[in-house]
């Protein structure tokens, strides 16, 4: 004898206090998409005009946006892309020190010092570049271009004050190297320790097993690490600002005193005093820029997220 | 039949073929003696005009990787060399990066503190300072009313978008919240301002609109991914056991987090909220943006322009007047609130996080 039961799903009584709460969360985490959606939006309604933009709006030899906002993108990953050379061979020594070769006692202090690094202000970090290290590397200057003036990158005339695009690159990569250096950090000291201990049993030293174990493991983190870092620094705006003296031009000479400017640095110097369609002017280049950034920062979330994914599989 | 057997003294086979276990040290500093030597005969014969310390520390350091490499290669081979070298290079990257950092604590101390410990600076403005004297009070002021407000709106947005993600969210709008939260923290600092400007320009139809609020809604746009992401990891990390133990016992859900999740997890939001105020307290580009400069102090929010701490800093140094000494020191000075700001809030949140983070284990 066999008797059927309705298949009965328990199911909690709604309360309304769940309700209004869980619509509040829903409603909140809904806003952060609006507000990016929102961001796009309003900068591009503001934008417009400036595309349509006729050329006595533009100062100098320019006629139309395009010409305009070009030598901007130009300088804009010139630098990042100089810094970024500079930054991520390092950031990955020092990822490497604090999640390898340091005592495991100090490691952590010793993030916290990079850490620190990542939290001086922008503007501290303009200020330094200015009365510090642009007259610091000035002779150095001057010397790569007597002994390596022939190559193109590094003719001379060398900038009286030393306030050279290649100055904003290394300030630029020093504001990057917290960043890239956390998340190198993270990666490597996710690697499988039996790849690691496999490595040493097998007579690996230390670097060997570095080379063989860490660094596989970790290229898709440092890859994206350093898409990260490369849309800190297209987006860096004050230190930019303050150091370089600026002539929006496109220049590839590391040394002299006509540099390149970024879209970031154009905004922030000329936007106190623009006006009429100068204003939307900026708003289009800012719009350039934040799609620029937008698409390095997915790229760089896309390839963690991806690595995650199987990185619990060991 | 015999075999000739050729008498060896007995080494020890463990040692052997090993650099003495001090020596990266002692190589370190012939090397930094021998730079110093090469310095200190181009200093007598004047070459040079004084003793060049960082070219000794840098150009010994260079001789230090050459040697170790070479007298490694000798006696323990290629292998090791090379991971002595490396170890070199990777030490010496780590303390490169402490440079930058050491060099401008020391140059922000000393180009600030003289006119930092000048009593005006922190109870006066700068309405009809020329020159010498004047203070910072109205940036302060406006910093702590624009960062103030900044928090409170972007607190209970990531907040609640966090509890979204850990205990309700599952499906694909989750996962867009999540991914997008983590695009959002890339967003470029000026371009949060210049959406806060657009945003009100249009609204109030005012193309040259500047004023406080604006200021708050750019910073808050940088801050709720950061509270939304530490939120995140905190609320994570409470036990599922403490949730099913609410459960079974017939608390709603949304008391079940307000009573239990959210107490538990409430020292690392917290620090979570600290670090992010700390983040964006130093922003200089979307206030100049939006909230602009002015000399005056400005209570109001909602009307005129307002001046803030970082923006201060930037206005001293670029428009000085003609006492320039005068506007580069309140810079420095300005400058070194700042960082002093930043390193507080950055400590306590660590601190609170140290001291009041629920034990786990037993």
């Amino acid at each position: 004898m066999t008797t059927t039961v309705a298949a009965t799903t328990i199911k909690a009584r709604q309360r309304p206090g769940d309700r209004v709460f869980s619509t509040a969360t829903v409603v909140s985490g809904s806003l952060i998409l609006a507000v990016l959606a929102a961001v796009a939006l309003f900068l591009l309604v503001e934008s417009l005009p400036a595309f349509v933009a006729e050329a006595d709006a533009f100062s100098g030899e320019t006629n139309n946006f395009m010409e305009y906002v070009g030598p901007l993108v130009f300088g804009t990953v010139w630098a990042a892309i100089l810094a970024l050379l500079m930054a991520v061979p390092v950031a990955i020594g020092i990822a490497l020190f604090i999640s390898h070769f340091a005592p495991r006692k100090l490691a952590q202090g010793l993030g916290y010092l990079i850490d620190l690094l990542a939290a001086v202000p922008s503007v501290v970090f303009g200020l330094w570049g200015i009365t510090v290290l642009a007259p610091l590397v000035r002779p150095f200057y001057v010397t790569l271009t007597e002994w390596f003036g022939w190559f193109p990158l590094f003719e001379g005339p060398v900038s009286g004050t030393g306030r050279t695009i290649l100055t904003v690159a290394v300030v630029l990569a020093v504001m990057i190297l917290p960043i890239i250096t956390a998340i190198c950090r993270e990666i490597f000291l996710q690697t499988p320790l039996l790849h690691e201990e496999a490595a040493l049993a097998l007579g690996a030293t230390r670097w060997e097993m570095i080379s063989m174990a860490v660094l596989p493991f970790g290229r898709p983190g440092i890859i994206s690490a350093s898409m990260l870092g490369l849309g800190r620094a297209l987006g860096e705006t004050m230190a930019v600002a303050m150091v370089l003296s600026p002539s929006a031009e496109v220049i590839f000479q590391l040394l002299t005193a006509e540099n390149p400017t970024t879209i970031a640095a154009n905004i922030a110097l000329n936007f106190p005093e623009a006006h009429g369609v100068g204003v939307n002017i900026l708003l289009a280049t800012g719009l350039i820029l934040f799609l620029v950034t937008l698409v390095v920062n997915m790229i760089a979330r896309v390839i963690i997220n991806s690595r995650k994914a199987f990185s619990g599989a060991n | 039949m015999s075999t000739d057997t050729i008498i060896r003294p007995i080494t020890n086979s463990l040692t052997a073929g090993k650099l003495p276990k001090r020596s990266p040290l002692w190589i370190l500093l012939a090397s930094w003696v021998v730079a110093g030597a090469v310095f200190l005969v181009l200093q007598v014969t004047e070459v040079a005009d004084g003793f060049n310390v960082i070219g000794t520390i840098v150009f010994g350091t260079v001789i230090y990787l050459i040697a170790i490499y070479l007298l490694s290669r000798m006696v323990e081979g290629a292998r090791q060399a090379k991971d002595r070298l490396m170890t070199a290079l990777v030490a010496s990257a780590f303390i490169i990066s402490l440079v930058p950092l050491g060099s401008i604590i020391i140059t922000t101390v000393t180009n600030g503190l003289p006119a930092f410990l000048t009593p005006s600076f922190f109870n006066s403005s700068m309405r009809n300072v020329v020159g010498e004297g004047g203070g910072v009070l109205h940036a302060i002021t406006g910093t702590l009313l624009v960062t103030g407000m900044a928090t409170l709106i972007s607190v209970p947005i990531g907040l609640l978008s966090a509890i979204y993600l850990t205990e309700y969210g599952t499906g694909r709008l989750a996962r867009a919240i999540t991914f997008f939260v983590d695009v959002m923290t890339g967003i470029p600092s000026i371009v949060a301002g210049l959406f806060a400007f657009a945003l009100f320009a249009l609204l109030f139809n005012d193309p040259g609109i500047r004023f406080g609020f604006g200021g708050s809604i750019a910073l808050a746009v940088l801050m709720i991914p950061v509270v939304v992401r530490s939120s995140e990891e905190m609320l994570k990390l409470v036990p599922n056991e403490l949730r099913e133990a609410a459960y079974a016992l017939g608390v709603p859900k949304w008391l079940t987090i307000m009573k239990v999740v959210l107490p538990t997890s409430v020292a690392g939001i917290v620090t979570g909220v600290m670090l992010s105020i700390a983040r964006v307290i130093g922003e200089t580009a979307p206030l100049l943006i939006i909230a602009g400069f002015t000399a005056s102090m400005n209570y109001d929010l909602f009307s005129e322009r307002m001046m803030t701490l970082p923006v201060f800093v930037y206005n001293q140094y670029v428009s000085q007047g003609v006492d320039s000494q005068a506007y580069v020191d309140r810079a420095w000075a300005g400058a070194l609130t700042l960082i002093l700001i930043v390193m507080v809030l950055n400590l306590a949140a660590r601190l609170i996080a140290r001291i009041f983070s629920p034990k786990f284990g037993r």
